[in-house]
């Protein structure tokens, strides 16, 4: 970035060596959204393997979920709260959503 | 979805290769998990395959999946604005920084590698990390797979390049509710797409301009897409278990483990305990 080329030219460049590193993370993220189905429409499933996976769903919400709210505070799990209560009541995503963006906002001016 | 079918002739019409005996005999498997066993005899009973969904792959599922998700997709935008304003500080034009978010399309990922960014590129450094964050996506990716089976491997491979956490969450929601739209997950994929990469652009132009996305409260939209999604898929004394140990899992792991194995490590330890518990 020592000489910087004039400002439309700089917002299209393209370094090789740049495209080349984004291509490859491209590469291994789209290894990892297909790998697991791959793996398992490849291998034969016992039952007891495919109850396994069938707790998968819940589990993997459970564990994106705790740890960040674990780090959050106060005003993260008040507005979780509000979250739970609305899709409770509700059952409308979108309302949930905005209730708990809503209340983490002023959670966060208040505590 | 082996023998748990139930009734003894789905196997049979499986072996003849009975396409929609077989879809019909999936679908009250999965839907007898999530009922939990409590009502073997009524289960079976609705096992016709006529007041069964069927997975398919169409339009009306793209579209469907496409205006579910926009609202969610409209948060995921204030984040790929900070994401472009951090993309900008680290040096990468906005075309370099378009492009990552157009063909890697998985945050977390994009904003660690940005903050990794050096002059020289640590490329191996950024390529591992970036593959270690998203192992995560492999989990969920097989736990679509009861639905996804029922697709051609283009239909799965092609929506898989669109799967993000928001959307595989209100994937699994439309898919756990039995509507049998497969094609959900490309259209919402493509909502996100479409916010993500535009927000990008937008980021990097405005550079240093947009101030911290947590003044939005953007930053809680992941979690609050999480939550509402624990909420549907809770199925009562069956899911304690796996849950009190995803939970328990990866919160220590979160605090011992760098980066985002956490996930991982909670998701399976749940699926290896249900794997002990079968049966009893």
């Amino acid at each position: 970035m020592a000489s910087e080329p004039p400002l439309q030219w700089s917002m299209l460049a393209l370094e090789p060596l740049v495209v080349g590193v984004v291509l490859a993370m491209a590469l291994v993220t789209y290894l990892t959204k297909i790998g697991g189905i791959w793996l398992v429409r490849h291998v034969e499933l016992s039952e007891r393997l495919e109850a396994g996976l069938s707790v998968l769903p819940g589990a993997i919400v459970v564990a994106v979920l705790a740890p960040e709210l674990a780090a959050g505070g106060p005003a993260e799990w008040g507005a979780a709260g509000v979250v739970l209560l609305v899709m409770w009541r509700t059952e409308s995503i979108l309302l949930a959503l905005v209730a708990g963006v809503a209340g983490v906002v002023l959670f966060r001016t208040l505590l | 979805m082996g023998g748990e079918t139930g009734p003894a002739g789905s196997d049979g019409a499986r072996a003849r290769g009975d396409d929609a005996s077989d879809r019909a005999g999936d679908a009250v498997a999965i839907d007898r998990r999530t009922a939990g066993n409590s009502s073997d005899g009524e289960r079976d009973s609705v096992g016709d395959e006529s007041d069964r969904p069927r997975v398919t792959f169409d339009r009306e599922g793209i579209r469907t999946g496409f205006y579910t998700t926009v609202p969610v997709a409209l948060g995921v935008g204030g984040y790929g604005i900070a994401f472009g304003v951090l993309a900008n500080q680290a040096g990468l034009s906005v075309a370099e920084a378009a492009l990552m978010s157009a063909t890697v399309l998985a945050g977390a990922s994009q904003i660690v590698a940005v903050e990794l960014w050096a002059d020289p590129i640590p490329v191996a450094a950024i390529v591992v990390t970036v593959f270690a964050i998203n192992l995560r996506y492999s989990l969920m990716g097989a736990a679509l797979q009861p639905w996804f089976r029922h697709l051609s491997p283009k239909e799965i491979y092609g929506s898989l390049f669109f799967m993000a956490d928001e959307n595989w969450a209100l994937t699994m929601r439309d898919l756990t509710a039995g509507n049998g739209r497969g094609a959900f997950l490309l259209g919402s994929g493509i909502a996100i797409w479409v916010f993500w990469v535009a927000a990008t652009i937008v980021g990097a132009l405005a550079g240093g301009i947009v101030g911290d996305p947590t003044r939005y409260g953007f930053d809680f939209i992941l979690a609050a897409v999480f939550v509402a999604l624990a909420a549907e898929l809770w199925e009562g004394r069956s899911s304690l278990a796996p849950w009190v140990v995803a939970l328990g899992v990866s919160v220590v792991a979160a605090e011992l483990v760098p980066g985002r194995w956490y996930i991982l490590l909670g998701g399976l330890a749940a699926a290896v305990v249900e794997v002990i518990r079968y049966g009893e």
